[in-house]
């Protein structure tokens, strides 16, 4: 038996849509076939899990918050792996960004050291600082490639761990709040260093905002400048790129640094909309997370913001599950998996029709 | 120090070096293939929970060593299924398996906290492991540690001294030539990806089995990461593999054996770092030493489609 | 038929108002959990406080728990629980406390029980428990046993939680053998047991013979097992993973505690305050007394009344610091707040706080 992919001519707007639709309804099946061998619900689990969420003001927020920064990194990423560069350490650029932006916030603590110029020009300059330092992390890995020709998929990674233990070292020790009983926390920042609220007494905070515009800038850049063309061209035909006077190393760099300010601007939001202060740790995962929504995606902008919006969807209805239907959460992230593969798998009937063959040559 | 602090020391690096190189080996060979699949850690946690599972169950630790290998084949096989039979994106197909194994593994080995076993035994040769000083370190290991030897001689014999192992590279490196000359692509392809997952599972079944013999869930500590990362340090050679998962296993250890002989007083951060930044530095000097530039195979991560 | 609609639509809201009515009389009791329900330590010790509610009050109360909850993104968890009509929720473990307070002033009618933090509000209380009374009389369980005069400790985090464990565990091991010294081994985690296992092997290749931990797995009493040494388990009892090598092991017990407040949140009489519960009040639990000559286990089961029934503080003066500087005076103890802040050792201690 063997399957055989036969590349379909122009691939139809339809399929395109319809496939992520199929895939997620076999998933549904697979997963509703498990709850109801645990001898629960199928259709109150898809409720808990798809529909609730869906339908409450406090969860859509939810939603949105939790999609923020996976859509924002994500979107960074996509530059680096259409130019074939693989930058895994955006955990760590999101690290060192909200850590760096997040400083400015403790050293500003109080009113300290704004004197004549009020307080108005903190939340920039964390933002700034926050995307600045996660693009100057991300030098480093660019730097050891284009200079030494060191793969930057291990420096990178390697760097993620250097990343969270600094961030450790500095929560537990110069950084801890003095009246905190040497718990390893800082202080919780001002509100003139936390990003607003955009609903009143909800989640909702303007980082949200910043993923989108981020969005809506690459969409722009990948569809009309010459830059998105340069990274498309690159990444598709590299030869053809030389020639067209393409340097691979500036591209590099330059993708690298993009990505690793975006991961930097979603540290600093996560820091100051949705923590409030620095902890020892302040991402679960979203580094790593954002490169499955960056391919779910397709690599382009709205598609990531699609993706993020779906990931985000089933960490919720997963919390959900576990409250109302006590399903554990081993049961949730098995079933993102699931998710996730048969998503990748429908894609394929995009491209190709598969055909089963069987008796043929192995 | 005196001679037998050295020796346990050295004992300990072997051990820690073990589920790591076993591991990357695995992947090693998939990538020779042009395969990458980033779901190392997701098939080595379900092989951990599966391995002790069984292990307990049957009071075997050769079955459960067997079971661990069968669960990451049986999620390599998922693996395979997607990325070779529907050509599908490997660095998202890979992630998604390490979603799926650290759900799976859960689930698996709910039943199984707080459950313990006897360790693997470890060799014992009247004379020989009685040598001093090097007696217990070449002659004292459970089977795992001498399985990890020998697993990368037979990596290294067969990608280099056989005909199947030239071909299994030259599908790696060009897999559309590969097949415009006939060479069996995808068979190949699938093939090593099952050995990739069966050393994943065998090395998560050495740390429920072997290093620390319980179940909890996320026990592989991100070892699957760092196994991945060692197969890029070596240059995909195994023995460089080998080298690589000492020095690693060798920083893990040797910052704990300083903090207890005392006197070594350093921030216990900067100490858990050192692993990761040896292994940059590392490949720095590897990278500006060796010239030739990286050794990676051509068509890795590509997706394949036959043209007929 | 509009009417057959209307009829039936009234029938399902008065039968969907008479099911909430019954839910309100059922107590929903929320947790929390920082680590996964399986890691048969911190979270799994609090999972069995859960299970021992359920137990106690039956069909009066329901449970539910979010297991492996990221503390830096953990607000939306516990609203979640509040909002799916949780009256009682607790948050178990320290990084929650600024999420915890949040979501408590959004739903002044929860009531939130916060563990180890110090931040209370009127419907948030905190809990937290004296495991250093434990470790002082394992301190002198170890300071009668060792041979070598050296005991290995691992530790997870320079909290003030773990440098007060490691201080009661030295002033209880000096107190009946001033020679003993302790290394000190930091593995920078609360959960891996490969490198607890690791550590544990470099403290016995240095000579140590007796192991106490601070960290959450059981690798380390399985590596004095194996190598024919003794250890003290951490969190939960581990006689079973060293049933050879366990003198006792330090088991954190929620289950009073949680039990006592349920009941008070049932009768309407549940307040906010600030709980540190010891051996007195069974939060702190010793695992039975194994491996042990007869002497030295009725010195380890003295030592405990003693401490329960408040006739000895393990922080009694006179207590110097590692530069003998005097912290305490002969005849006082340290006050609880120097306890739950601690950032410095007692003289004896060889090692630097990592800050």
């Amino acid at each position: 038996m063997r399957i055989d992919l036969e590349p379909r001519g122009a691939p139809s707007r339809m399929l395109e849509i319809l496939a992520p639709v199929a895939a997620f309804a076999v998933a549904l099946l697979i997963g509703g076939l498990v709850v109801w061998l645990l001898g629960k619900s199928p259709v109150r689990a898809f409720q808990v899990y798809f529909v609730e969420p869906l339908t409450q003001g406090w969860s859509l927020q939810e939603i949105a918050v939790k999609a923020a920064p996976l859509a924002l990194i994500a979107t960074g990423l996509a530059f680096c792996f259409r130019a074939n560069v693989w930058n895994i350490g955006a955990e760590g650029q999101f690290i060192v960004g909200g850590a760096i932006g997040g400083w400015i916030g403790l050293l500003t603590h109080g009113g300290a050291g704004q004197g004549v110029l009020g307080s108005w020009w903190i939340l920039p300059a964390m933002l700034i600082a926050g995307a600045l330092a996660g693009a100057a992390y991300a030098m480093i890995p660019a730097l050891l490639r284009v200079r030494l020709g060191v793969s930057e998929i291990l420096t990178s990674l390697m760097l993620v761990y250097v990343a969270e233990l600094w961030l450790d070292y500095m929560v537990r020790g110069p950084w801890k709040d003095p009246k905190g009983f040497n718990f390893p926390v800082t202080v919780t920042f001002d509100s003139s260093a936390t990003l607003p609220l955009l609903v009143e007494g909800g989640r909702l905070h303007a980082g949200v905002l910043l993923a989108l515009v981020a969005v809506a800038v690459a969409t722009v850049i990948f569809a009309r400048s010459l830059f998105g063309f340069e990274v498309r061209l690159v990444g598709a035909a590299p030869r053809a790129a030389r020639f067209a006077g393409f340097s691979e190393k500036r591209l590099a760099v330059a993708v690298l640094a993009i990505s690793g300010a975006a991961a930097g601007l979603a540290g600093i939001a996560e820091v100051s909309g949705q923590i409030g202060q620095l902890q020892t740790s302040i991402s679960p995962g979203y580094g790593f997370t954002a490169i499955i929504v960056a391919f779910l995606g397709r690599l382009s902008p709205p598609g990531i913001l699609v993706a993020a919006l779906v990931l985000a969807l089933t960490y919720i209805g997963g919390e959900g599950a576990q409250i109302a239907l006590k399903l554990p959460l081993d049961m949730t992230k098995a079933f993102q998996g699931v998710l996730l593969m048969c998503v990748l798998a429908a894609d394929v009937f995009t491209r190709y029709r598969v055909r089963i063959v069987t008796g043929g040559r192995a | 120090m005196n001679p037998d602090i050295l020796q346990l020391v050295l004992f300990t690096i072997v051990t820690a070096a073990t589920p790591l190189l076993i591991a990357a080996i695995g992947e090693l060979v998939v990538e020779r293939a042009g395969v990458l699949n980033l779901g190392v850690e997701g098939m080595m946690i379900v092989g951990a929970a599966v391995g002790f599972a069984a292990g307990y169950a049957s009071n075997s630790i050769l079955v459960g060593a067997l079971a661990g290998m069968a669960a990451g084949m049986a999620l390599s096989l998922l693996f395979a299924l997607l990325v070779v039979g529907l050509a599908t994106n490997q660095v998202a197909s890979g992630l998604a398996l390490t979603i799926f194994g650290l759900g799976v593994s859960g689930l698996a080995g709910a039943g199984f906290v707080g459950l313990k076993r006897e360790a693997a035994s470890h060799l014992f040769i009247p004379g020989l492991s009685d040598l001093p000083f090097v007696g217990k370190l070449i002659f004292g290991h459970d089977f795992f540690v001498y399985g990890g030897l020998g697993l990368t001689a037979a990596a290294w014999w067969f990608l280099t001294r056989t005909r199947a192992g030239l071909t299994l590279r030259a599908i790696g490196d060009n897999h559309v030539s590969a097949h415009s000359l006939g060479l069996p692509v995808r068979r190949y392809r699938v093939l090593a990806i099952l050995f990739g997952g069966a050393c994943a599972g065998l090395a998560g079944a050495y740390l429920s089995l072997a290093y620390t013999p319980f179940w909890t869930p996320g026990m592989t500590a991100g070892r699957g990461w760092i196994a991945l990362a060692l197969v890029v340090f070596s240059s995909w050679r195994p023995w460089r593999a080998l080298a690589g998962a000492l020095l690693f296993g060798g920083a893990t250890t040797l910052q704990l054996h300083a903090q207890a002989a005392g006197g070594f007083r350093v921030p216990a951060q900067f100490m858990s770092a050192l692993p990761y930044i040896v292994t940059i530095l590392a490949l720095i000097v590897l990278s500006v030493w060796d010239r030739r530039g990286t050794t990676a195979p051509a068509a890795l991560g590509k997706p394949f489609v036959p043209d007929r | 038929m509009r009417k057959l609609v209307m009829a039936a639509a009234a029938l399902a809201a008065s039968l969907a108002l008479g099911a909430t009515a019954i839910a309100q009389e059922k107590l929903k009791v929320g947790f929390i959990y920082v680590g996964p329900v399986g890691d048969f330590g911190w979270s799994y010790q609090h999972d069995q406080g859960r299970l021992a509610l359920e137990k106690k009050f039956g069909a009066k109360i329901e449970t539910s728990y979010l297991e492996n909850v990221p503390e830096n993104d953990s607000e939306r968890s516990i609203e979640q629980l509040a909002r799916s009509g949780h009256k009682l929720i607790f948050t178990t473990s320290f990084g929650f406390m600024e999420p915890t307070l949040k979501v408590a002033k959004k739903f002044p009618d929860v009531k939130f029980e916060h563990a180890t933090g110090f931040k209370q509000a009127p419907n948030v209380a905190t809990y937290a428990a004296k495991f250093h009374e434990g470790r002082y009389i394992i301190g002198q369980i170890a300071g009668k046993m060792t041979k070598t005069n050296t005991v290995g400790y691992i530790v997870s985090f320079p909290i003030p939680e773990v440098i007060a464990g490691i201080n009661a565990f030295m002033l209880g091991a000096q107190s009946v053998n001033p020679n003993l010294k302790v290394k000190i081994v930091w593995v920078n985690t609360w959960f891996d047991p490969g490198k607890e296992a690791d550590a544990a092997k470099a403290l016995l290749a240095q000579g140590a013979d007796i192991l106490v931990q601070h960290t959450d797995s059981a690798a380390a009493m399985q590596e004095a097992e194996k190598a024919g040494k003794h250890a003290f388990g951490q969190a939960s009892d581990m006689i079973k993973f060293g049933p050879k090598a366990q003198y006792t092991s330090i088991v954190d017990d929620w289950s009073a505690y949680y039990i006592g407040r349920v009941q008070a949140a049932l009768d309407g009489t549940w307040k906010s305050g600030d709980v540190w519960g010891g051996l007195a009040q069974d939060m702190v639990h010793m695992a039975a007394y194994t491996n042990l000559p007869d002497d030295v286990k009725k010195m380890a089961e003295e030592t405990q009344a003693a401490i329960k029934s408040g006739k000895l503080n393990p922080f009694k003066g006179p207590i110097l610091k590692q530069d003998g500087t005097e912290v305490v005076k002969a005849g006082e103890n340290l006050a609880d707040k120097d306890i739950l802040s601690m950032n410095w050792y007692v003289k004896g201690v060889d090692d630097k706080i990592p800050q």
